[in-house]
């Protein structure tokens, strides 16, 4: 008997649903209302999709209206690119929150945007890469954008990145004219064998010899791309050891805050974060991503980018826009600090210079000497002689 | 009736144990249950700022409104309702099973080392090793919270519950050490399976459903037309009542908790197998918890499992719609399921028991 109510009990919840859905769903989104069949408008033409028919997917690592970091910065990209195009707000759609160490998480988001109809998804984050290339394989018709990976295949699934490491050569010249202790710290998301990182630290200290022969750059490793308690908890320790400027390659102002809470300086990263520590935070790295993302869309409306035919991989620097320096902090930064990051920038945006140029040797902190050439990033495993390591 | 002075002190009411409700009264308060939860989500809504009845409308298009939307709603519900499966078998036994989670973790572990060690097997060998690895896993990890308890008496509740997290942080160990992706630029994960390790789809999902069902019916069978099923049940009513029937009662604890395990790992296969293709800390995500719900809310029939799940994944599914759709967070959602299980689960409460006012004659008699 009681089995039979509770059956009567699963199917009145289904039907009271049902009911509820039944009465709205011509009222409730037209979003999804247009989006039945996915991908059809991709398929036939072969040429550019009319911009109306455009449908933009995202999926997000956390969520944007953190108001700092990564995702927020993605996020500002993403809305920069829907007004310079013109795209309406149900042309897109957004996925928050994907954690990128759960693979089912990754797998639900990307299928759902796919369920929406989308013709490109924008995967923004480093562990969304093997889902990517899986999915497009199975779905060609659509275009899988990944962010900040190295995989791709020509058809449909692009990478896209930049020349972060020119904003932070520039953000080690203030840090290196800033900092009393010589000694300055780095929070890092990842090790020495991960290249994007490394690279990036490698350029920092790089700028930072270059105003400051003395100073040495300590790095703290959190593992994680987005960790709010980690990320602070390592500036803090890097503090602690006496470093009094602390950069930073991981998602939150975490480190930033921390440098605040114990009257020293910061470099921040993704945002502009001396919004989140104006007391601390002499510049940040910043990415605009919607140079990307404008280009992205505007190539697929102009059938430059085809799914199933033609995408190409995107690797853009301080000359187009992609990556820049955000406005010092003029109440903080060390004389002199301004002169010299404009000298050095002029150079790097006129192309006259870069840092890494694939013919400079440089020296490493285990006495080799290694070329890098910039968009060959992934592959720095070393660091630089005034890198140390911290436990 | 009022007004009189008492001499005795009582409380304003107490509780007592109903005895028989009439199957209408029963429907009345589930129906009333189910109404409710609606109404309450729906305020919840309507205080962040959303019309409530096209978010409800939102929830069940999202999960049915195209193809791969009703396909990825089924997924949703096998690793649910293969865990609930599991967990029903300990249940009946009276014997709280709060591990499914570890359980399933230990199934995906054992499945995944043959998925990323043999990926070149035969295709069919290499998913039926996998499916008996992670039958194994599970079950194993089951069997040593039993042998605790059968040994040493230990608490079946705690135990099991502490070797979920030893199972998860064995995957955290897993990723970050020996089963790294050397490929990975140091991100900490497990390699993607090869296409071979992968299950087959079968009308556009994964095979694990023809699995679901088939544990659906077996474990249907088992419990009411074996021997072995009816000796879990006469453990569960009275283990004293067992042993005067000559039933072997460690034996069936220990039998059963295995079998128990081995569905949830089983879970664990389809989970990296069918969906992941690959081992990662989000492999669970909490299903083997969702499972003890649902098997309770079934009172553990096989059947009503399957029904249940799937409304469990119309709700997972419609809620993921929710959130792009309305820019909700996903914690808007989780808040929104945890208010519906709120109700249909406090509906059972006022099934069994019934309050009882000052002065009136309750059911103590």
């Amino acid at each position: 008997m009681k089995k039979i109510l509770s059956l009567a009990l699963a199917a009145v919840m289904a039907v009271s649903l049902a009911a509820c859905g039944g009465s709205t769903a011509s009222g409730s989104t037209a979003s999804t209302a247009a989006s039945g069949s996915t991908a059809a408008s991709a398929e036939a033409t072969g040429a550019g999709i009319p911009k109306e028919d455009i449908k933009v997917g995202v999926v997000h690592l956390s969520d944007p209206a953190e108001g700092t970091g990564y995702s927020y910065t993605h996020e500002q990209g993403i809305q920069g690119m829907m007004k310079n195009i013109g795209l309406s707000e149900d042309q897109l759609v957004e996925k928050i929150n994907v954690s990128d160490t759960d693979a089912a998480a990754v797998q639900n988001a990307l299928t759902e945007l796919v369920e929406e109809g989308c013709n490109i998804i924008f995967a923004t984050s480093w562990g969304y890469m093997d889902t990517c290339e899986a999915m497009a394989e199975e779905y060609p018709d659509i275009i899988f954008s990944h962010g900040t990976g190295y995989k791709s295949n020509g058809t449909n699934f692009n990478n896209y990145f930049g020349r972060i490491y020119q904003a932070r050569y520039l953000s080690g010249i203030a840090a290196g004219l800033k900092t009393e202790s010589d000694k300055i710290g780095y929070v890092a998301a990842m090790g020495k064998d991960n290249g994007e990182v490394t690279s990036g630290i490698n350029a920092f200290a790089m700028g930072v010899a270059s105003v400051n022969p003395d100073a040495q750059v300590y790095v703290k490793v959190t593992n994680s791309w987005f960790d709010p308690e980690g990320e602070k908890q390592a500036a803090e320790a890097l503090i602690a050891s006496g470093c009094d400027v602390i950069g930073q390659h991981c998602d939150t102002a975490g480190p930033q805050l921390a440098a605040e809470e114990h009257g020293v300086w910061g470099v921040g990263y993704n945002s502009d974060m001396s919004k989140d520590a104006p007391a601390a935070t002499l510049t940040s790295v910043m990415w605009d991503w919607s140079v990307y993302y404008t280009q992205a869309v505007q190539n697929v409306i102009d059938g430059t980018w085809v799914a199933g035919e033609k995408v190409d991989n995107y690797f853009g620097d301080m000359a187009d826009g992609l990556v820049t320096l955000a406005d010092l902090n003029t109440d903080l930064i060390a004389e002199g600090t301004a002169e010299k990051i404009d000298e050095v920038k002029a150079q790097i945006v006129s192309g006259e210079w870069d840092v890494f140029d694939g013919k400079t040797e440089i020296k490493d902190n285990e006495g080799n000497t290694h070329t890098l050439e910039g968009a060959d990033y992934g592959s720095c495993n070393w660091y630089v002689e005034n890198v140390h390591e911290q436990a | 009736m009022t007004g009189t002075v008492k001499t005795t002190k009582e409380p304003l009411f107490h509780v007592v144990k109903h005895a028989e409700r009439s199957g209408r009264q029963m429907i009345g308060f589930r129906l009333l249950a189910v109404a409710l939860s609606i109404v309450a989500g729906g305020l919840f809504i309507l205080a962040i700022g959303h019309n409530p009845i096209a978010v409800y409308g939102t929830i069940l298009e999202g999960a049915f409104r195209s193809k791969i939307a009703i396909q990825s709603t089924v997924k949703f519900a096998i690793p649910l309702c293969i865990c609930a499966l599991g967990v029903t078998l300990a249940f009946k036994m009276k014997f709280w099973n709060i591990g499914g989670e570890g359980q399933l973790i230990m199934g995906a572990v054992f499945a995944s080392y043959f998925a990323l060690n043999f990926p070149h097997w035969n295709h069919w060998v290499l998913l039926l090793v996998m499916l008996v690895a992670g039958a194994l896993g599970g079950g194993l990890w089951g069997l040593l919270a039993a042998a605790f308890k059968v040994k040493w008496g230990t608490n079946e509740t705690l135990l099991t519950l502490m070797l979920n997290y030893i199972a998860l942080h064995l995957v955290s160990y897993l990723q970050a050490g020996p089963w790294r992706d050397p490929e990975a630029n140091g991100f900490s994960k497990i390699a993607r399976f090869d296409k071979n390790a992968g299950m087959d789809k079968v009308l556009g999902v994964h095979f694990g459903w023809i699995i679901m069902l088939v544990l659906v019916a077996l474990v249907w069978i088992y419990l009411k037309r074996s021997k072995q099923g009816y000796e879990i049940s006469v453990v569960g009513e009275s283990q004293d009542t067992a042993r005067y029937a000559g039933i072997h009662v460690k034996k069936v604890v220990l039998r059963t908790m295995f079998l128990s395990g081995a569905i949830a790992g089983i879970a664990g296969v389809c989970q990296v197998s069918g969906s992941d293709m690959t081992l990662s800390m989000g492999v669970a995500g909490g299903v083997g918890f969702t499972a003890i719900i649902v098997a309770w809310l079934c009172q553990l029939n096989p059947g009503m499992i399957l029904v249940v799940s799937l409304l469990f994944s119309i709700l997972e599914k419609g809620s993921s719609v929710v959130q792009s759709t309305y820019g909700l967070s996903s914690d808007c959602a989780d808040v929104l399921q945890g208010i519906i299980l709120f109700f249909i689960l406090g509906s059972e409460f006022f099934v069994r028991y019934a309050f009882v006012g000052r002065g009136k004659k309750g059911g103590a008699k």
